[in-house]
């Protein structure tokens, strides 16, 4: 809300606070500053002279050298080629050094050899118009009819000296999106007298119910409705006062009659409209739903289709306006009205906002309406308009008024706890102080009940009338006091803590955090090669490619290793914890599981198995397996294992199919593993326990066997590990070879095997009799044969 | 006889001096001390002594072999010292040479920022509580006190499932299932994820992330509020920075406050970071609104609580200098090399 701060001067005497303490002290107050202008600022040093003599240049006919008084000690020569200007005029004057709207400064220069200490000024050269001062001339400078001081400055004089706030309005306050509230709020900020106008209710002896009839036939959506007529409409321009303060709130001055009606909604906050008389046809209002697809041409020239939620101001055959929202062409003011019904009304907020909304057409009334006005304002807000016709001379009021009014509001009475007050906010103010802030803006205080002014409706019960004596003994005040709460001990929960360690390990191997995109493309299950169902669709999202919601992580971590291929890095490693979500439920709402991503390109699978695994081992996660995965078609066929925890099959992990890949446009071979995290957290070991350290040397020995190619490690280490007893404890794999010296279709396999008792020093016999047992046994189970 | 051992003497000492070479050392020692040295052919002769002469020359001789010992050994340490420097002045290394690195990576900026302000909570006894993305439109808006058609809706433009279900525009959704499911007291912070339909461009994103605050007890006051977020921005942004609450509104809270902090750029002074103002906002918070404690079922006339919601990504554009939000989830390594 930008408004004049010379109108609400009008309400609080703040002369002499500069507009950057006023900003500051507002926004302090809950009414926040998001800026001011200066409107004269490209003005500057153009003051008042007084012309002490005049003549004539000696070598030019049309100068004058004039000497003017500017209120130094010292007079200047101006030189000069305005006639209009005598001894003893008033004029302005700018200096030495001013500048003036366009980038113009002003320099001291000869003009035909004679120095000139300035230039006197037109209104142009002020940026006005002819019509703005008096005193201005057709051809020629500013001389004004009456004397001021010289040396002052000239935008005093001229109604240049104002400045344009930006209030940002917050919506529980309609009140403020007017020059009254915001009066308000200046005077109780600054602790200086709220000074009112109550409009007079005026008009000649005829009887408005002769000249309209109104009749509300949806009393649910319109809960007020006043009318008011003027006759003998003289349409003309608004005078300067009223269009600039229009100006600096951003509405166009158009005539005297709609800007009385913009101005009142400025002043007041009451959104008014006023329709051309001859145009009601039956010289009616009916207040009423839209008929379904009823049509009206708004004032902005667009045909607009109705709906029957819609409430519409209508006459007698058609609708003239959008109840709230926008009038109708077809009853505008024009340059040859001269009736007019003034409107002014109380519509039901919601079905203000929905209207708007579903016609796209917000405006100045439609964002008042729809935060709920005070029903109050519509008797003060039409007579004020009233007020002003006379005023400005622009018709005749008719006598009495149209008042619709079923229920009249009234004020809200709450009780003043000063103790629970203060208890709450943890303050000590004092129940006279907290009496003289309600008092300023507007309650009244009686014993130990407030009764809040029907503007207030956002002041509901205890807490907001502790927020308005907060913010009005300064939120700045409030001590900061240490919190002393009886709540647990807090901390991260285990699952949370080990999520942070999966995190950090991660990165030390060096796989870089990523966070991707909730949302993916409506056809990324497809592009996996995947199946859609279960997918979460949104409504209204920002195009296609941000329809979905993820329901795995590869797409879009697949996306990010794509990006930084293109990008030319090599060897990107990336993870993610991230939620992805599915199966949705009206009641139960979506599967939100945290699932685990890690992958990235130049790598390969067992650099990337080798990581999951010693991520795993640090856990404590002991019994994963790999198995190769089912056939699908996000993964390579050779090159993917099913990861099991415990008896639940946790995650996939291996190369992205080829054919996969180039749909990411991927060049090269990807790796990428996706593992549900509760999985993990599941079976990691919360608790360690200390084994004693062995005291007895362990003995190792090598195992070398021929072995069926298609026979998979894991097999052989089940078997090994399954055989070798409680005294083997470590089995590593250390070399598999297939080419010279082995058989087709066979491969070498060899393995160190250590043994340790806890009890005793093995002896040779000990261990060649495990050996023999493991050699045994693979024999028998899986075929193979000692080299 | 002690003539010759003399002589052997001075032989042995001349020897070993001119000595340069363990070798050499062990060819003296061999010359002199062994088995068949000149030493031991002088001992040899002994027999042919007197019984007086034999105990005198006995121990001359023995002195005299020790002697030798000990001038081998300490010529001998003296020569593997030199040995051992002038072998270590070969292994000399270019210090400067860069190391040997390991391929560290590291935490997303978004998630380090994160993690630092949950700590900073942790620290004050808070705990940290989780809540859905995907939300009904009761917990995001009514028991937020936010009705149907409530204008402070539009502020919020809203992506939805379907007519009741919807993403979650602010994480104090995640207030309510707290308030539900617990009972009070509780202290605890929520950071998340949180979708608006903005559409994406260098300062808007439709996803970004939130963190919510919620503390419900007896007796909570509002300079409570303050007390516990004035600590929170002092240990984030340093003891120097100065903090200011003015008065908002959000359906949620009340009374509300937007929290300022001064200008870390310029102190104050007013700066192209905080547009001249000297202070940048910096979080929305205030008292539980007593309709939403009632909502869930806690007596506002027993308990009061205060809220607050803050904006990860941009307190780390502007630690970090950061001018597009759309890097964070670009996840482009360059960028995240630098965190």
């Amino acid at each position: 809300m930008k408004i004049s701060l010379n109108w609400i001067q009008e309400y609080a005497d703040i002369a002499g606070i500069s507009p950057k303490d006023y900003a500051e002290a507002m926004t302090l107050s809950g009414s926040k500053v998001e800026g001011f202008a200066e409107v004269g600022e490209a003005v500057q040093n153009v003051v008042i002279g007084k012309i002490l003599e005049k003549e004539k240049h000696p070598d030019a006919d049309r100068l004058w050298i004039c000497k003017v008084d500017v209120g130094t000690s010292e007079t200047l020569q101006i030189v000069t080629a305005a006639q209009n200007m005598e001894a003893g005029d008033t004029v302005a004057v700018a200096l030495h050094g001013a500048t003036l709207p366009g980038g113009i400064t002003i320099k001291t220069g000869k003009l035909r050899g004679v120095v000139s200490q300035g230039m006197f000024c037109s209104h142009e050269e002020l940026g006005l118009s002819l019509s703005d001062i008096p005193g201005a001339a057709e051809d020629g400078i500013i001389v004004f009819p009456k004397a001021y001081a010289p040396g002052t400055n000239v935008k005093k004089v001229v109604g240049l000296d104002d400045v344009v706030v930006d209030f940002e309005i917050t919506s529980n306050r309609p009140d403020c999106l007017s020059a009254i509230g915001l009066g308000r709020e200046t005077a109780a900020t600054f602790g200086k007298p709220f000074v009112t106008h109550t409009p007079k209710m005026t008009g000649n002896d005829e009887n408005i119910n002769d000249f309209i009839k109104v009749q509300v036939q949806a009393p649910e959506k319109c809960t007020r409705y006043i009318a008011r007529g003027v006759k003998n409409i003289r349409i003309a321009p608004s005078p300067r006062w009223m269009r600039d303060r229009l100006t600096a709130s951003g509405i166009r001055p158009i005539n005297n009659i709609v800007d009385i009606t913009n101005y009142v909604m400025l002043e007041y906050g009451q959104p008014m409209h006023a329709f051309d008389r001859r145009y009601l046809k039956g010289g009616e209002i009916i207040v009423r739903c839209a008929a379904a697809d009823e049509t009206i041409t708004t004032l902005d020239g667009v045909s607009r289709k109705l709906d029957s939620d819609m409430l519409v101001i209508a006459d007698a055959t058609r609708a003239v306006a959008v109840a709230g929202v926008m009038g109708g062409e077809n009853s505008e003011i024009q340059s040859d009205t001269t009736e007019v019904i003034f409107e002014s009304a109380m519509f039901h907020g919601p079905s203000v906002r929905r209207a708007a909304k579903r016609l796209g057409l917000r405006t100045e009334s439609s964002a008042r309406f729809e935060k709920g006005l005070d029903s109050t304002l519509s008797l003060a807000a039409v007579n004020r308009a009233c007020e002003l016709v006379e005023l400005l001379d622009a018709g005749t009021v008719i006598g009495g008024m149209v008042d619709i009014y079923p229920t009249p509001s009234c004020e809200r009475v709450l009780p003043l706890d000063a103790d629970k007050i203060n208890h709450f906010l943890g303050t000590s103010i004092p129940r006279e102080r907290m009496e003289e802030i309600l008092t300023a803006i507007g309650f009244t205080v009686k014993g130990d009940q407030i009764s809040v002014p029907t503007f207030r409706a956002d002041v509901e019960e205890f807490a907001d009338v502790a927020e308005e004596i907060a913010r009005f003994y300064g939120y700045t005040e409030i001590p900061a006091t240490a919190l002393s709460s009886s709540a647990g001990i807090g901390g991260r929960s285990k699952s949370q803590a080990m999520e942070e360690r999966i995190a950090d390990m991660l990165s030390v191997m060096g796989y870089y955090e990523v966070m991707t995109s909730s949302f993916t493309e409506r056809g990324a299950a497809e592009k996996l090669g995947r199946s859609s169902e279960g997918c979460i669709f949104i409504k209204n999202p920002l195009g296609e490619e941000n329809a979905a919601m993820r329901n795995t992580l590869l797409h879009t971590n697949l996306e990010v290793l794509a990006h930084n291929a293109n990008q030319r890095i090599a060897n990107v490693r990336t993870f993610e914890i991230g939620k992805i979500y599915k199966d949705l439920d009206e009641k139960t709402l979506a599967k939100e599981p945290k699932m685990l991503f890690i992958g990235g390109y130049h790598t390969d699978f067992y650099a990337v198995k080798g990581d999951l695994e010693a991520l795993f081992a640090s856990l404590g996660v002991s019994s994963v397996r790999f198995e190769t995965a089912p056939e699908n078609a996000t993964f390579h066929p050779g090159k993917t294992a099913a990861i099991f925890i415990g008896e639940e099959e946790a995650g996939i992990f291996g190369a992205i199919h080829p054919e996969i890949a180039g749909r990411y446009g991927l060049e090269t071979e990807v790796f990428a593993a996706e593992i549900a995290l509760d999985a993990i957290l599941a079976n990691a070991a919360e608790n360690k326990t200390y084994k004693t350290l062995a005291r007895f040397p362990a003995v190792t020995r090598d195992l070398a066997f021929l072995i069926d190619d298609t026979v998979q490690a894991g097999k052989v280490y089940e078997v090994i590990k399954k055989y070798a007893g409680g005294r083997a404890e470590e089995i590593v794999l250390f070399d598999i070879y297939k080419g010279k010296q082995v058989p087709m279709g066979k491969k070498s396999m060899a393995y160190k095997i250590t043994f340790r008792a806890q009890d005793k020093t093995l002896s040779e016999q000990d261990v060649s009799r495990a050996l023999d047992k493991i050699v045994r046994m693979l024999e028998k189970e899986l075929g193979a044969s000692l080299r | 006889m002690q003539e010759q051992l003399e002589r052997i003497k001075a032989a042995a000492v001349q020897a070993l001096k001119e000595s340069e070479a363990l070798q050499a050392l062990e060819d003296v020692r061999i010359k002199y001390l062994g088995k068949k040295g000149e030493l031991t052919a002088v001992l040899r002769g002994m027999g042919a002594l007197s019984a007086e002469e034999r105990p005198k020359i006995g121990q001359l001789a023995n002195n005299v072999r020790a002697s030798i010992e000990d001038l081998i050994e300490a010529k001998k340490k003296a020569l593997m010292e030199k040995e051992q420097a002038a072998r270590l002045a070969g292994e000399r290394l270019d210090v400067t040479v860069p190391g040997t690195r390991r391929a560290l990576a590291s935490r997303h900026p978004l998630k380090q920022l994160e993690r630092e302000v949950c700590d900073i909570f942790i620290g004050m006894g808070f705990s940290i509580a989780e809540g859905p993305d995907i939300e009904s439109e009761y917990y995001n808006f009514e028991a937020l006190n936010l009705p149907p058609d409530h204008p402070a809706r539009d502020t919020q433009d809203t992506f939805y499932i379907t007519e009741n279900v919807l993403l979650r525009t602010q994480t104090s959704s995640v207030q309510i299932h707290v308030m539900e499911n617990q009972k009070p007291p509780f202290k605890m912070v929520s950071p998340g994820r949180v979708y608006r339909s903005d559409a994406l461009d260098a300062t808007h994103s439709p996803v970004f992330h939130q963190m919510e605050g919620l503390v419900v007890d007896k007796g909570i006051t509002m300079g409570d509020l303050k007390g516990t977020l004035e600590a929170f921005l002092k240990k984030l942004y340093g003891e120097d920075v100065r903090v200011r609450f003015r008065p908002h509104h959000f359906p949620f809270t009340e009374p509300s406050a937007e929290v300022d902090i001064s200008c870390f750029v310029c102190g104050g002074e007013g700066c192209r970071i905080c547009k001249g103002e000297g202070w940048i906002e910096i979080l929305g918070a205030g008292m539980v609104h007593p309709k939403v404690l009632r909502g869930c079922g806690i007596d506002p006339e027993i308990y009061s609580g205060f809220a607050f919601g803050v904006g990860l990504e941009r307190i780390a554009m502007r630690r970090y200098g950061i001018d597009d939000i759309r890097l964070f989830l670009e996840n482009d390594v360059r960028f995240l090399k630098q965190f």
